[in-house]
């Protein structure tokens, strides 16, 4: 298949997965990815974002559709003539052998000369940082350390295109965040494109050019991270990425952009229309925490209800505040901890308001696919 | 931190016992207990292993029934000078009438006889019968009456053999099992060429336990593999059909392998039938070496796979898949990869393979006919048929010491650490 955009330099096309013959884990994926750009799949445990990178690996056989690398079809091609370089989540150093040899093995299979291997893998252990460890086996390395060193190996052959496999997903919290910023730096000097998976959403935000939300063999949304959190197309996105607030009711008026819904204790309110139905139909209202404001002047806003505190969790910065809205009690509300803000104790009663056009009015709920 | 310490500078606790001793008696009731689970494996090693093996090794030197017997003549036989060329004196004779006289008495003296045989034939007659007829001899000269008893009694040679073999411990056994043995003149020669048998028992021992480990490795590996691999549905099904040999009674097996193989057996009926070998070329494949590589083969594959799965199954997928990632062809995956994983299951199961192997003897009893016994089915016809235990006990140390030295040398090798059993 002839590439028709210069610019992809990764394509799925039609591509389904089936491992039994009976049920689809991969349903009707298409996704074009950049050249140098970095894609993340995200999405909670069997959406299919794994089995997908394990498709363009070579690993797993698309069961129909076809993966296009650099303009040519790569499904008949085997994973060792692809020239993708791979981290995967365990890391899978080989334990019998140095670091140096670990770095040197994709150099050696493509008989590379000794000298060459040498500076190239030298390259690569300066590049994360792990110079001097070149002797030492990779179980005398922290986990932080051997996560390095998978991503170097998996550069060292230079590849135009590397998968990470929730390559961070055993590290602890802080040395997970600065990996997410060296992975980022080291994507932005070698200009390689990168197709990451993951299942922790801030780890995807901070990460990608593009985020890929899966779910249920599906791609949800494909975005890159700020229209994601501030525009999500459907119920799902909206619950999976970043605090949500959530409002079922059904549609009372459709007018252009703008609708009005009405909650399930009658209360009405005006939404911003994204992926609603006709009239009468259920939708899902989502609203950001943090764009909720409390006690609005009156009239200031186009939604100004009623709201009973239930609990407020004091988190330094700001102050979670939960409050029973239209019937809903698990609606959160952000409060900033500034001079001014306003002093709440649970069994208050007060007013929060919010514009229209911060209420995206979704498709109607669904469970939040997490198995 | 409230650690204090004493004088000298070693740490102690809060009310200044030092940390070491607190430590220990702390620990102590632990250990105690510990101790106290394994008392009835020790007890048992010590009763049913560790005391047999001792008593081996002292019997495969040990020499006292001559001692015993002999009570007069063996003092005064070891005055005598050997190398002098001539008879011992009178008083060695004469100690040696009253020996035998009481020796036919106490019905001992045969015992001299069978163990002296084992050194030269002929032996057994000798005293059979002097201890017939001694009582004859009432008086002096004792060396006349004896010699004209049987001519034996007046060959040096006959007395040199009794007062080399007169110690409480003798090197014969080992000697013998390694074909050596002392001439006349009681220096360590080579056996003649028709009796020397044990050197190439012990060396076809280890050739075909070698070979039967290696086939067990090429054959369990792949298998091995396919239950580490397979979802565990299928690999629970495999693995019963590998341990169904351990469920099936060593005989039945073995009687079913002669079955196959025999030269009216299965195997060969069929080849006949297709016509690949005419009626009077059936092959013989039972009953010589080929029996028991087969049939041990069969028996000890288990041993091999069982240590290797469980090694496999904890080598992750990623491993190979990084190395194909990486550019490895699929065999430069497995070799470079997969293989140097399971080295310590290899080592394990080769280690394990081969030592059952050397020493098995019931497989190789009922298949091996002549070119296909082992080392242990000499040991035991020593045992039951020969009754030279000496001599079977020393072919056990001398097993025991191979087996100590491959070991040795695997630890060296590969290192006895990266064995994993499972």
């Amino acid at each position: 298949m002839a590439d028709q955009s210069s610019s992809d330099y990764v394509r799925f096309i039609n591509v389904q997965k089936s491992y039994d013959g009976e049920s689809l884990v991969v349903k009707n994926l298409n996704l074009d990815i950049a050249r140098g750009e970095f894609v993340t799949m995200l999405g909670p445990s069997g959406s299919g974002k794994t089995t997908c990178l394990m498709m363009l690996a070579g690993f797993e056989t698309a069961t129909h559709g076809e993966i296009i690398l650099d303009g040519d079809s790569i499904n008949d091609v085997a994973p060792h003539h692809r020239g993708i370089g791979m981290v995967f989540q365990s890391y899978a150093l080989f334990p019998h052998m140095t670091i140096f040899e670990n770095l040197a093995f994709p150099l050696e299979v493509r008989k590379q000369s000794k000298s060459e291997i040498e500076t190239r893998v030298k390259k690569a252990l300066d590049m994360v940082r792990m110079g001097a460890f070149g002797t030492r086996r990779p179980a005398q390395l922290s986990g932080g350390q051997q996560q390095r060193i998978a991503v170097a190996r998996a550069l060292v052959f230079e590849p135009k295109l590397v998968l990470m496999d929730e390559p961070l997903g055993a590290l602890d919290k802080n040395l997970r965040e600065e990996m997410q910023y060296e992975i980022k730096h080291i994507h932005n000097n070698l200009e390689v494109t990168v197709v990451y998976v993951t299942h922790d959403q801030s780890e995807a935000l901070t990460m990608s050019n593009r985020i890929a939300v899966f779910n249920d063999g599906v791609i949800q949304q494909l975005a890159p991270p700020e229209d994601l959190y501030e525009r999500p197309d459907n119920a799902f996105v909206a619950q999976f990425i970043g605090e949500n607030n959530t409002l079922i009711g059904s549609v009372r008026e459709l007018n252009g952009t703008a609708c009005v819904v009405e909650l399930g204790d009658g209360s009405i309110i005006n939404a911003l229309s994204v992926n609603v139905g006709n009239k009468g139909e259920q939708s899902t209202l989502s609203l950001r925490p943090e764009r909720v404001t409390i006690n609005p002047e009156a009239g200031s806003l186009p939604n100004i209800v009623d709201a009973d505190v239930k609990e407020l969790i004091y988190l330094g910065d700001h102050i979670r505040t939960r409050v029973d809205v239209c019937g809903h009690d698990d609606f959160i509300v952000k409060m900033p901890n500034s001079a001014t803000h306003a002093s709440l104790t649970p069994g208050d009663t007060v007013k929060v308001g919010w514009l229209a056009e911060d209420c995206r009015a979704l498709d109607a709920p669904v469970d939040r696919g997490v198995t | 931190m409230a650690a204090a310490t004493t004088s000298d500078g070693a740490l102690t606790t809060a009310d200044g016992i030092p940390l070491k001793a607190s430590l220990a008696r702390a620990e102590r009731r632990n250990r105690n207990r510990a101790l106290l689970l394994v008392t009835p494996l020790f007890a048992f090693i010590l009763v049913f292993f560790l005391m047999p093996i001792f008593d081996m090794l002292t019997r495969s030197v040990d020499n006292t029934v001559v001692g015993s017997v002999l009570v007069r003549s063996v003092p005064v036989l070891s005055q005598w000078d050997d190398s002098s060329g001539e008879l011992p004196s009178e008083a060695v004779f004469k100690a040696m009438v009253l020996d035998i006289q009481d020796g036919r008495e106490t019905r001992t003296i045969g015992k001299v006889g069978t163990r002296m045989n084992y050194e030269k034939s002929g032996m057994t007659s000798l005293f059979r019968k002097s201890g017939r007829r001694a009582k004859q001899i009432k008086e002096a000269p004792y060396k006349e009456a004896l010699i004209k008893l049987d001519k034996k009694w007046g060959d040096i040679n006959t007395w040199r053999l009794l007062k080399r073999e007169s110690d409480a411990q003798t090197l014969t056994h080992y000697l013998a099992s390694i074909d050596m043995r002392f001439n006349d003149s009681g220096e360590v020669v080579r056996q003649p060429e028709e009796k020397q048998i044990y050197i190439n028992l012990f060396i076809r021992t280890l050739k075909l336990s070698a070979l039967i480990t290696v086939l067990c490795l090429v054959l369990g590996y792949p298998i091995s593999y396919l239950l580490a691999t397979l979802p565990v549905r299928t690999s629970n099904l495999l693995m019963i059909l590998v341990l169904l040999p351990f469920w099936t009674s060593l005989l039945v097996r073995t009687t079913a392998w002669i079955a196959l193989l025999q030269k009216q057996g299965v195997i060969n009926d069929f080849l006949v039938g297709v016509g690949l070998i005419g009626d009077d070329g059936r092959l013989a494949m039972i009953h010589n070496a080929i029996g028991t590589v087969v049939a041990m083969v069969h028996i000890l594959l288990p041993f091999m796979v069982l240590p290797l799965y469980s090694v496999m199954k904890t080598i992750p997928p990623s491993y190979v898949r990084a190395a194909r990632s990486m550019g490895a062809t699929p065999w430069t995956a497995f070799w470079r990869v997969y293989v140097p994983n399971t080295v310590s299951g290899i080592g394990a199961g080769g280690i394990l393979v081969f030592i059952i192997a050397i020493g098995y003897y019931i497989t190789p009893a009922l298949v091996g006919g002549v070119s296909g016994t082992l080392i242990s089915n000499f040991i035991a016809q020593h045992i039951s048929v020969t009754l030279n235990w000496g001599l079977a006990a020393a072919l056990g140390s001398v097993l025991l010491a191979l087996v100590l030295a491959l070991y040795i040398l695997y630890d060296k090798i590969v290192g006895i650490d990266n064995m994993k059993m499972g």
